[in-house]
């Protein structure tokens, strides 16, 4: 008998031995494998009472039913959105009251010392009053939609929602699994873009990846029920104004998982042609959550690891807007100058410029687009938080002019325009490719000018406005 | 003659994943199907001393904790939830590749004791690559519950390998498993797996092709089931073999597959 | 009644064995690796809201195919 020298004469001689026959072993040792394992446990499993009520069977027949199935996805969505939107309302007020009091006091101490105007502008207006925002603005949503988020994670609900809506993803020629992704991207599109590794195919992984951004982060969510509360909310009856934001915002929601599906279609059709891939998709028992691992698990991965990432990035961000706002070429600050040069295409997306100009500079981080937007509204040249929304009103209202339209068009663009920086990162770390990257801005970009436009002149020439 | 591969210990292979080399902190693998209560596990026996990452070079997420047993620091390292070995997705490649050349000193397969036939597959995979196994079936409340019987005692004799039953929620049979792990790493306990006997096609061509892959590769692998991986065509393997093994005398691998 | 037919064709309710699977390369293995393998029996459990993809009950686990994967399976009444 000859003894092989290498690895590739072994490879030869296993193809001989299996030959023509390969199907067929790998079928039997499959097989085998399969029967050892049935023998095993069938002599050690008894079973003392065959006849019990399946009650994962009777919960699915109400959560995947054709009738039930889709009213209470859609029910869980809004209840989550509306417990941490009015859950969130009191522990921001609080924090922001508590950091913009340590800011007050930081103030004092760069006046005892004297330290000059620019160093306390940059360090505290800037720097600390960024920091202060993001982290009163995310914090407290964050710590009240990861939990909940993980709740039903843990119970075994979500593989649920990927079974009823796959379907459709397969018409979009994407995953059913992508369900999973854009649920974890309501927490933060970053870990929704980790959570696209769930997805073994690659082709339907870059579908999800690219479009996850569709769906609005808690970055995003303070500044459209901001904006809900005072343009849509505002109409109604005060008591009423936060369920009537709450279903504006899910409205828009599903407006943005709507884009989601017809982009995964049309990447599909197009640059990302490929036939679906198997799909298998395992309807885990119900189990009961353990709350207490549920929070501290939530709290540690996620919120703490998404909190800590968007401070690193907003610090700086900080320090560099409240340079672009108080650095005065002429008689107007560079954050001004942009902002008059975006005007004339901003108009026509139904913004003005210095909400382009806020997109543009809140690349870093999505929560400090409404911060920035204010800040450059507002002669002071810092970013501040405004005491209540009927404050913002008349800032945006009676000071700059907002119509309702400016405030769907900033809705929309909200919705659609690049990831954050973050997200951008996380994308080119997961994928590799700058092209994947560069596509990922410009997609959402695209689709948000192109959507802006079209309600900006629809809306015009219809005289809605 | 073909002893060149043996040159590379597991150790340095321990390296290439990314997990403590030294001899004396004992590494364990954690395996299991998806929904099995593996993380629980993995949280129950490491708490807050873990720390995520990725596989070297995979975007898959690698979970590592410590753990202390009786004085002595353990790694475990939590593998991807998988159904198979065979490798049809890069999550099994990463737990097959890790099983196979990291060697852990122990791996401890999670099962779900409510479905024990589906996951005793994983199980008897894995005591195909190394007879450093321990079982844990897991969520026996789950089947108590459900009032499911489970003999642990026939499930030993069945397999060859410790079985411990837990219930990681409420922290039930964790000292147990602990102990059987350690007994299992310190070679306290030498687990003897009883295999999965294949068709007699597949058993004659194995006995035909083990006693070669014994001179080339020697026994740092399990050679019967390299074996059975070639005769099934698992390509991935081949080109796992050659990372680790290095490139030398493998030149004809792709050639032979073209 | 002893017809074959394919796994998604088979009412819901019902059991059958599998006979063979009729697909090839990475999908073939990924179907016999769910425990697919001949003599399999298999519980149709549900269907999705929306007609695909199907709940089965395959060796304990209740697992959803699409019907590209399911009708790739021939099965007999059991």
């Amino acid at each position: 008998m000859s003894l092989p020298s290498s690895l590739g004469q072994l490879v030869e001689e296993a193809q001989r031995l299996s030959g023509p026959l390969q199907n067929t072993i790998r079928d039997s040792i499959v097989n085998s494998i399969y029967t050892t394992a049935e023998s095993i446990a069938a002599g050690a499993v008894t079973t003392g009472d065959p006849e019990r009520t399946d009650w994962d069977r009777k919960i699915d027949n109400i959560l995947t039913s054709p009738v039930w199935g889709f009213p209470i996805m859609l029910g869980l969505l809004v209840l989550v959105f509306w417990v941490t939107i009015t859950g969130a309302n009191i522990p921001s007020a609080m924090l922001a009251e508590g950091l913009f009091w340590i800011e007050a006091r930081l103030t004092d101490f760069f006046m005892a010392v004297n330290a000059p105007a620019w160093l306390h502008g940059f360090l505290v207006l800037g720097v600390y009053r960024s920091l202060a925002w993001v982290v009163s603005v995310m914090l407290p949503p964050m710590a009240i939609f990861f939990p909940m988020f993980t709740l039903l994670e843990d119970s075994g609900y979500l593989p649920r929602v990927a079974f009823n809506l796959d379907r459709f993803f397969k018409k979009a020629g994407a995953h059913g699994k992508q369900a999973l992704t854009m649920s974890m991207g309501f927490g933060c599109n970053a870990a929704g873009i980790i959570a696209c590794r769930v997805i073994d195919s690659p082709r339907e992984r870059l579908i999800a990846t690219l479009t996850n951004v569709f769906v609005p982060c808690n970055g995003r969510f303070p500044t459209l029920i901001a904006l809900a509360m005072i343009f849509v909310g505002g109409s109604v009856a005060l008591s009423l104004a936060g369920a009537v934001a709450t279903l504006a915002v899910a409205g828009l929601v599903v407006l943005g998982i709507a884009i989601t599906l017809f982009v995964s279609w049309l990447l599909s059709k197009t640059l990302l042609k490929g036939t679906p891939s198997s799909f298998t998709l395992e309807l885990p028992p119900y189990r009961r959550p353990q709350i207490a691992q549920v929070i501290l698990r939530s709290m540690l991965d996620r919120t703490i690891f998404v909190l800590t990432r968007a401070m690193i990035i907003a610090a700086p961000a900080g320090g560099i807007i409240w340079i672009l706002a108080n650095t005065h070429i002429g008689d107007t600050s560079i954050l001004a100058a942009l902002a008059g040069w975006l005007d004339p295409f901003a108009q026509h997306m139904g913004l003005d410029g210095f909400i382009l100009t806020a997109f543009i500079l809140g690349l870093p981080a999505n929560e400090i687009v409404l911060p920035i937007l204010i800040m450059s509204y507002v002669s002071g040249g810092a970013m501040m938080e405004l005491d209540s929304l009927a404050a913002l009103r008349q800032l945006l209202v009676d000071q700059h002019g907002w119509t309702w339209l400016t405030a769907l068009c900033t809705m929309i663009f909200i919705l659609c325009h690049w990831p954050c920086g973050t997200t951008l990162f996380t994308i080119q770390k997961e994928q590799h490719r700058w092209r994947w990257t560069l596509l990922a801005v410009a997609i959402p970009t695209a689709m948000g000018i192109i959507l802006c436009i079209t309600v900006n002149y629809l809306a015009q020439g219809l005289g809605l406005i | 003659m073909g002893l060149t591969y043996q040159s590379t210990g597991k150790l340095a292979n321990r390296e290439a994943f990314d997990v403590p080399v030294s001899a004396n902190e004992p590494v364990i693998a954690l395996a299991g199907n998806p929904n099995t209560g593996k993380s629980t596990v993995f949280n129950a026996l490491t708490g807050l001393r873990q720390h995520t990452g990725n596989w070297p070079g995979k975007t898959v997420l690698q979970t590592k904790g410590i753990f202390i047993h009786e004085g002595q620091q353990y790694t475990l390292v939590d593998l991807p939830g998988t159904y198979s070995l065979l490798a049809n997705s890069v999550d099994e490649q990463v737990a097959r590749d890790f099983i196979c050349f990291a060697k852990p000193d122990a791996t401890i397969v999670v099962v779900d004791a409510t479905c024990l036939e589906r996951n005793l597959n994983l199980a008897l995979q894995v005591m195909e690559i190394t007879e450093q196994v321990v079982l844990c079936v897991n969520l026996i409340d789950e089947a108590r519950r459900r009032k499911l019987n489970i003999d642990t005692g026939a499930l030993t004799r069945a397999l060859g390998i410790p079985v411990v039953a837990t219930a990681a929620r409420s922290k039930e049979g964790l000292p147990q498993l602990l102990e059987s792990t350690a007994k299992v790493v310190w070679k306290k306990i030498k687990p003897r797996p009883n295999l999965v006997q294949y068709i007699p096609e597949v058993e004659a061509a194995v006995s035909l092709l083990e006693p070669k892959v014994k001179a080339l590769l020697g026994n740092d692998i399990n050679p019967r089931w390299i074996s059975l991986r070639l005769l099934d065509g698992d390509i991935t393997l081949i080109k796992a073999l050659e990372k680790f093994y290095g490139q030398q005398k493998v030149k004809s691998v792709r050639e032979v597959f073209a | 009644m002893y017809g074959s037919t394919t796994l998604n064709s088979a009412p819901v309710g019902s059991f059958v064995l599998v006979k063979e699977v009729n697909a090839e390369g990475l999908t073939r293995r990924r179907l016999l690796d769910l425990g697919l393998v001949p003599g399999t029996r298999v519980e149709v459990i549900r269907r999705s809201p929306v007609g695909d993809p199907i709940a089965f009950n395959i060796r304990g686990a209740v697992i959803a195919l699409r019907q590209e994967e399911s009708s790739k399976v021939t099965v007999i009444d059991s």
